[in-house]
């Protein structure tokens, strides 16, 4: 397959109903396509319908494959490519705790800080940061916590919306 | 106004009716039991009861493929169903409409490992289009009417509906089909005029264009066929199709060019190889018939032509799609055509054609033929010659016989061609054949086999004796499995592992055991008889017609070869020896 490898975000709506997420991923398993991250959640209560972001990589032609093979299946109502749809954001939301005492400790607050991370939980040894931004803005702030004591880390994969006043 | 409430059974049979279903093929077990018991007391549908449900699907692919109708197969759940996955696999290769109803425990067993339980709408997720669990009668009767939707329209596929036993046992509301639409499936059917266009400035413009025409030509209806004929006499170019595609266009026409692909004709393979324009139709570009991609028609432009965007530059890039449905694409080109002002080069076309007339020469076909022994591919052209008269369906298996009938066996219609094309299925003839006798009582229906294959779905003659279906099955016997030791012999140097059939039943007996006429021929001299015998013959005849082992089937682009460098017949006595490297024998 001749082209470079690309990074895109995808949204797909689809019918909230058992096994839809079970025919996404299997497709991406199946065809040996990449997930870098993937989040779904029903979006519409009374319509029945979920949105699943994807973040995917893959040469031009792979990424025109994903985008059709998602469209052809049944519970798939619409997919949208907002890396080349026009102006996008994307933000995750990342749970990381660190454990630190005495100067790292102090020191994790204050990266949080200039992060605008917050602390969701504190212990004598120990701070949940709940940090929100753009996976890079997310992997910078695990980045400096792990000297400082970084022991677990929970994220939400992207979740992305064109910008503008228009609907997928 | 209340509606109408039935028994989940009930509103199952009513929905196959009401969906126009007059047979259905399947195999009775505990969890289906209510809707056996419906049909029992019935006479608005036909059942034929199979011997292994996998039978059953192939019988219903081989009903949807010669009728254009969507076939319907009844199993129970666990292994009813699991048997059921290479057909369902096979069906969705090969574009074909099935509905299956399987059989599930009830929905408060479901998860506990109960008897007979498998996650049936888990394991056919990717073999099926599309599939359902039905937890709730009320959901019952829409969702069937979904399924036949879903499984028709667009690029038909296998839909599965997973039926738990309490559902069949509860009583809930029907629906009419008319009632029910499609929340989010809606195939595009028209292709964009303004493609169109250009496609036909494209095609005037051509000096060695080739249409290359698959398996979505047949799927279109006969209707498109006749439009790709017309298409394709109005431009006076060359064709060549595909294993699925054969039939679209009669294959005696001067313009045909025979197969293209793996087996297919030098003629059609040099065309495509060195065609300035190609034009897919209903083709999805195989690794049967690309050959090495990056060496796959590199000077050409290509319209592809397909119902389905994901058909479109998944294997080769092409320059101008068109997404619709073939018949209507096609409809609308002629429409153009003729309107348009812009006509071929004569020149150049002509000059094209004397090329490929050249190529034709080559009579890449060709076999030596001996006094002693039958020739397969002789056994298959005699077969053709003394049948081409009568109203001829054919199915196949898997293997060298299966590409020596594409080869040798000239279709002049759609629908007449039943052969596992995608997915490959060994044993598939046999019971495809049931599907496509029981569709057509009064037709002539042979099973060209090959003597592995046959074996595969045997007990299938059990189901031809039942239903006294007067089926023929025309076994190439080379006694081993021939394209295995064709690529042995070609690729793993003469070392023939396991591909010998040893202990080979006697088919005339076995014939006879199932209540089949038995017949035997090994000399060349009597072939003409054993046929005309076989077909006149009533009832189910097994024709064991004993061939040249060691006959390879060529032409042969080697796999990883690029598609224009074929290993011919005569020039090595058909003991080739293939040069593939190691990326080559990866290749399947």
């Amino acid at each position: 397959m001749e082209g470079t490898v690309e990074r895109h975000t995808i949204a797909t709506v689809v019918d909230n109903e058992p096994g839809v997420l079970a025919r996404v991923i299997g497709l991406f398993s199946g065809r040996g396509y990449n997930i870098e991250s993937l989040t779904v959640a029903e979006v519409d209560e009374a319509n029945n319908l979920s949105r699943i972001t994807i973040v995917t990589s893959g040469t031009p032609m792979i990424i025109e494959q994903i985008k059709a093979q998602l469209a052809r299946l049944v519970p798939v109502h619409r997919v949208s490519d907002l890396t080349v749809e026009g102006p996008h954001v994307e933000r995750e939301l990342a749970l990381i705790k660190v454990a630190a005492v005495g100067e790292k400790r102090v020191e994790s607050l204050r990266v949080a800080d200039i992060f605008r991370a917050r602390v969701v939980d504190s212990t004598e040894r120990s701070f949940v940061f709940e940090t929100t931004g753009s996976t890079g803005k997310v992997e910078a702030f695990i980045e400096l916590m792990k000297p400082l004591g970084l022991v677990d880390v929970s994220r939400t994969g992207v979740v992305a919306i064109a910008r503008g006043a228009g609907a997928m | 106004m209340a509606r109408e409430q039935m028994g989940g059974s009930e509103i199952i049979i009513k929905a196959l009716v009401d969906q126009g279903v007059d047979v259905i093929f399947g195999y009775p077990g505990g969890a289906v039991l209510p809707i056996y018991d419906v049909l029992f007391g019935q006479n608005n549908l036909r059942h034929v009861l199979v011997r292994q449900e996998g039978g059953a699907v192939h019988a219903a692919e081989g009903y949807a493929r010669s009728t254009g109708k969507v076939g319907v197969v009844l199993v129970t759940s666990g292994p009813g169903a699991t048997n059921a996955v290479t057909g369902l696999a096979d069906a969705l290769m090969d574009s074909i409409p099935v509905v299956c109803l399987t059989g599930q425990v009830a929905t408060h067993m479901i998860g506990n490992d109960a008897f007979q339980e498998a996650d049936t709408v888990g394991i056919t997720r990717p073999c099926t289009k599309h599939n359902y669990l039905v937890k709730d009668v009320a959901d019952l009767a829409r969702v069937l009417h979904e399924a036949f939707y879903v499984a028709r329209s667009g690029r038909p596929g296998p839909v599965v509906v997973d039926l738990p036993k309490d559902v069949m046992m509860a009583h809930g509301p029907y629906v009419s089909p008319a009632s029910v639409k499609h929340r989010s499936y809606r195939p595009r059917v028209k292709g964009d005029l303004a493609l169109v266009r250009e496609a036909i400035d494209m095609i005037a413009a051509a000096e060695r264009p080739i249409f290359y025409t698959g398996g979505g030509v047949v799927n279109s209806g006969p209707a498109a066929s006749q439009l790709l004929v017309e298409l394709v006499r109005l431009t006076g170019y060359p064709i060549t199709s595909t294993l699925m595609g054969l039939g679209a266009y009669p294959a005696s026409d001067r313009q045909f060019l025979g197969m293209l692909g793996m087996h297919g004709t030098y003629e059609a393979n040099l065309a495509m190889a060195g065609c300035d324009l190609m034009v897919a139709v209903g083709a999805r570009f195989d690794d049967r018939v690309t050959g090495r991609l990056d060496a796959f028609s590199r000077g050409s432009k290509k319209i592809q032509i397909d119902i389905d965007p994901s058909s479109i530059n998944k294997n080769v890039s092409v320059d101008l799609a068109i997404i619709g449905d073939v018949g209507h694409v096609l409809e609308d080109m002629i429409k153009v055509w003729k309107s348009s002002v812009a006509r071929p080069n004569g020149e150049a076309l002509a000059a094209w054609w004397a090329q490929i007339e050249e190529w034709r020469r080559r009579d890449c076909l060709g076999y030596r033929t001996s006094d002693d022994v039958i020739k397969p591919q002789q056994a298959i052209e005699r077969l053709y010659e003394l049948t081409r008269d009568r109203d001829v369906y054919v199915t196949t298996d898997v293997g060298q016989h299966q590409m020596w009938a594409a080869q040798f066996f000239k279709f002049e219609q759609p629908n007449r061609w039943m052969t596992s094309g995608g997915l490959g299925t060994m044993g598939y003839g046999l019971p495809a054949a049931v599907g496509v006798q029981v569709a057509h009582p009064d037709s002539l229906v042979v099973q060209i086999a090959g003597d592995a294959s046959f074996l595969m779905n045997v007990q299938e003659l059990s189901t031809v004796a039942q239903h006294n279906l007067p089926i023929k099955v025309f076994v190439v016997n080379n006694r081993y499995m021939g394209m295995v030791r064709q690529w042995q012999e070609l690729l793993h140097g003469g070392r023939y592992s396991e591909s010998h059939m040893v202990s080979q039943p006697d088919l005339v007996k076995l014939a006879g055991a199932f209540g089949a006429t038995g017949l035997r021929v090994t000399d060349p001299a009597d072939l003409d008889a054993a046929i005309e015998k076989m077909i006149s013959t009533d009832g189910a005849v097994v024709c064991d017609v004993v061939v040249d082992s060691d006959e390879n089937c060529l032409p042969m682009v080697p796999s990883g070869a690029p598609h224009y460098e074929m290993i011919l017949g005569d020039e090595n006595e058909g003991k080739a020896k293939a040069e593939v490297g190691d990326d080559g024998l990866a290749l399947v």
